[in-house]
């Protein structure tokens, strides 16, 4: 097949092939695919809109899905505008063909975000062409007929064409200017902003959904690896005799760790005939752990080492005014230091992977945010070229950043180099909690001053974090790359000073849920209500106060509309009843926060006492996407990012002890239950910009809105996450 | 272990209900159930099926990733043989043992709600 970046279309050579549009789409997700520019790939396009001859419609795309209901958000504008209905659609994975397509990987609450326009614009030039084609073919004029369910109609005949018998000729058409294809108006949209089912959801309740862990191959073998506890320790030597002898094991070896990219602990792999005698095996192998350099670890020693670094300087980052002056000058000056503890992504599926690798080619099914990534990484481990990689991807029981990484696909590389059958690498629930990439440690210094008119005039925050970049990317800038929305504080404050400053730890580091919004939302959210609260002024009518026209113009995907985080606030508040009475002992707290071009409000309500500890009884979040293309995913994003959040606030943490996660399994990292989980109520409030983000962005500030809640109902600041009921009950 | 499709592992220690399946219509989590103990009684899941419970699971839109649900539909279809009407209370108390990293509760009490209304 031969693609040009100027014509935009590719029309098969053989009869029957239908359209086929090429669409180009934005960015890649990581920094290292830097390495694999996309103009060094043959094929320019990332997705492809083919409509057969049948009518059958198909969307062929790289996007994972893993509960985000990616398929439905991508399928809604180009359905809107090709009028078709949802169901006349199918997203299909793209494979993992670099000769054909780019890659993008899912993350980063992109997906929907980014290709909302081009989707649209691809679903009119396809209406646009079969438009054309059914003018001609009756000979009348074009603005006489119209696109409606599948089929070009002719105003005021009963002629009408489906877009089956139209692609023929529609192929043959010249292609409209996709920057200038007309595009329909917001009243016009039956799709865009309604209520719709997710498409992925019946094979979800039938028990159809196959996810990596229900592959199944003929022949095929389970393996586990034993890995050392401590991160970066080895074996020096094992007795497999014990583990050999046992039922249904094939094989006892041993893997190297890997570095760069991949990450991994290495170990001693057990290949058996199903995974329950691979775990019984693995329990039987006696190992001798070298355990490393890391062993000296521990969440106190690396707190102290955060909490230091917080206390010293950092790299400048935001330097507005003179902040030192304005501390000094005789206003009320209030310093606080915040904490945050590692966090696991603990998805529901475990990590695992399935690897058949024959020779000179490799098939493999991964549940996987990255399928190129997973491609590259076995093609190198396995010495072939990448396209001799075919990577199916299947449903994930969860992602929340977890499925980008390679480790998982690394081993089974090097599982597969041995094992000439298939084989299914599985990490049992432990595995997963024990070599996870964490959302990183941090501590952070403020202080800040209101002068007498109750004004704030000083805002300096010192944020010592355990840097991502600093592990994957060590040539660039955690500085500039790891202070989204501390850098943007939105508040209009004369002084405001940012430094960073990363912490060395052994303990692996990734991206998570809303990454370091997940804390820099705390720490901005909760010292402004301090700042509030040192003024003597209402939180909301303090914020209000500050929230005013942005001094610079909006460059950077973390830069923030001050005005429009005002517009959701409003909303919150009016949603909330904000002010309005609570019993005795309730709280009411609220966070206004901006990121992934998605802007949020929430209003958490709270009740602290003896009896029954602390209870959250309900949560308002206002939201602001832009465009809501996707009502319904919106909503469930909203109540999954607030009850995800949630558990990092009130329950769990993974902390360290000599090197090694101290947690297992949902006995001590055992996140929010349906008892503890409060009612959420989501409003949405678009402002008809931009499409933004929805997978992340409605984490950041439900965990300062909760602790917000408990210092009305208490008079207690909880600066330390999670927040433990013994911190003030 | 009992294993067929729909059936999740999550835990192995019966501590998330992702392996919940039906042993003569009661909800047992197959984690903790050794293939011997089974006998003749029968095993249930959520392939193949059409139960109420799931029909109310998709009117609300219950499932993100979806892996936890299958375990979550079979705890709700015992819940409701056992109190045809529950309360969000009775809700929270008979599936607190089911967890969801995707937050689906709120629709999951609603979908009960809905599953007793149709049943």
């Amino acid at each position: 097949m031969a693609f040009s970046r100027r014509t935009f279309i590719y029309r098969g050579s053989a009869a029957g092939t239908g359209i086929i549009i090429g669409l180009r789409l934005p960015g890649s997700l990581l920094a290292q695919e830097n390495d694999h520019p996309r103009a060094s790939t043959p094929n320019p396009f990332e997705a492809f809109v083919h409509v057969k001859p049948s009518g059958e419609i198909t969307l062929i795309v790289a996007k994972s899905e893993m509960g985000q209901g990616v398929r439905t958000g991508l399928l809604i504008p180009l359905a809107e505008e090709l009028e078709v209905d949802l169901n006349s659609v199918t997203v299909q994975q793209a494979e993992t063909r670099p000769d054909l397509y780019n890659h993008l990987g899912t993350g980063g609450s992109h997906s929907t975000r980014q290709n909302y326009m081009p989707l649209r614009r691809a679903g009119a030039t396809v209406r646009e062409l079969m438009i054309s084609a059914a003018a001609d073919r009756w000979n009348v004029p074009r603005n006489q007929c119209f696109a409606k369910d599948g089929s070009v109609l002719h105003r005021g005949t009963s002629r009408q064409a489906s877009y089956g018998e139209l692609v023929g000729a529609a192929s043959k058409l010249p292609l409209p200017d996709p920057k200038k294809v007309p595009l329909k108006k917001e009243s016009e949209f039956r799709l865009i902003g309604h209520r719709l089912p997710r498409v992925d959801v019946p094979a979800k309740v039938n028990g159809s959904a196959q996810f990596g862990i229900d592959v199944r191959v003929p022949e095929m073998l389970f393996a586990v690896v034993a890995r050392c506890p401590t991160f970066g320790g080895k074996a020096t030597s094992f007795d497999a005799a014990k583990a050999k002898a046992m039922p249904g094991v094939v094989d006892v070896f041993e893997i190297p760790a890997l570095e760069r990219d991949k990450f991994t602990a290495g170990g001693v792999v057990v290949v058996a005939d199903s995974t329950w005698s691979a775990i019984q095996a693995r329990r039987a192998l006696e190992i001798k752990w070298d355990r490393g350099a890391a062993t000296s670890e521990s969440s106190d020693t690396l707190r102290k080492s955060l909490h230091a670094a917080a206390m010293g300087s950092g790299k400048r980052v935001r330097n507005d005014g003179d902040v030192d002056t304005a501390l000094s000058n005789g206003g009320t000056v209030i310093e606080a230091v915040y904490e945050f503890p590692f966090q696991a992504h603990a998805t529901m599926e475990p990590m695992n992977i399935t690897i058949h690798a024959r020779g000179n080619e490799c098939e493999v099914w991964a549940p996987t945010q990255g399928p190129d990534w997973v491609q590259r990484t076995m093609a190198e481990i396995l010495g072939l070229q990448p396209q001799k990689v075919i990577v199916h991807t299947t449903f994930m029981g969860g992602g929340f950043g977890r499925r980008y990484m390679a480790d998982y696909p690394a081993e089974a590389a090097q599982i597969a180099k041995k094992i000439n059958k298939p084989v299914q690498l599985v990490w049992t629930r432990e595995d997963d909690m024990g070599h996870d990439f964490y959302r990183p440690a941090s501590c952070h210094r403020f202080r800040g001053a209101v002068d007498a008119h109750g004004r704030p005039i000083a805002w300096s925050h010192t944020l010592a974090s355990t840097s991502i970049y600093a592990m994957w990317h060590p040539d660039q800038k955690p500085e500039e790359l790891e202070v989204g929305g501390a850098k943007q504080m939105p508040y209009a404050i004369p002084n405001v000073r940012l430094e960073y400053a990363a912490v060395k730890t052994a303990v692996p580091r990734a991206w998570w849920r809303s990454v370091e919004h997940s804390f820099n939302g705390f720490v901005v959210e909760s010292f402004i209500d301090e700042l509030a609260h040192a003024a003597g002024r209402d939180p909301v009518e303090f914020r209000r106060s500050l929230l005013l026209k942005a001094t610079k113009p909006l460059v950077d995907e973390d830069d923030v509309d001050p005005l429009r985080l005002r517009r959701i606030l409003d909303v919150a508040v009016e949603k909330s009843g904000w002010g309005r009475p609570l019993p005795k002992g309730w709280g009411r707290g609220i966070a206004s926060y901006a990121s992934f071009g998605s802007y949020f409000a929430e209003v958490a309500e709270v009740s602290v006492s003896k009896e029954s500890g602390l209870k959250t009884h309900r949560i308002v979040a206002a939201v602001d996407c832009g465009v809501a293309v996707n009502p319904e995913g919106i909503r469930a994003q909203t109540e999954g990012a607030i009850i995800y959040g949630l558990s990092a606030a009130l329950k769990t943490q993974i902390t360290i002890n000599n090197g090694a996660v101290e947690q297992s399994n949902f006995t001590d990292f055992d996140p929010i239950r349906i008892n503890e989980a409060p009612p959420i109520e989501v409003y949405l409030a678009p402002s008809g910009d931009e499409a933004g983000g929805m997978g992340e962005p409605a984490l950041p500030p439900l965990a300062p809105a909760v602790a917000n809640a408990i210092f009305a109902a208490t008079g207690i600041r909880l600066r330390r996450l999670p927040i433990r009921v013994k911190d003030f009950a | 272990m009992i294993r067929t499709r729909s059936v999740e592992y999550g835990c192995g220690l019966g501590l998330c209900g992702a392996c919940t399946v039906h042993l003569d219509g009661k909800a047992a989590r197959s984690c903790q159930t050794r293939v011997s103990s089974v006998g003749a009684r029968k095993v249930t899941t959520i392939a193949n099926n059409n139960h109420p419970v799931q029909r109310a699971w998709i009117a609300e839109q219950v499932p993100q990733c979806g892996y936890c649900q299958s375990g979550q539909i079979m705890q709700a279809a015992t819940l409701l043989t056992e109190k045809s009407h529950p309360t969000d209370d009775q809700i929270d108390e008979a599936m607190a043992g089911n967890l969801c990293r995707c937050g689906t509760y709120q629709r999951i009490r609603c979908a009960i709600h809905q599953a007793a209304k149709g049943a």
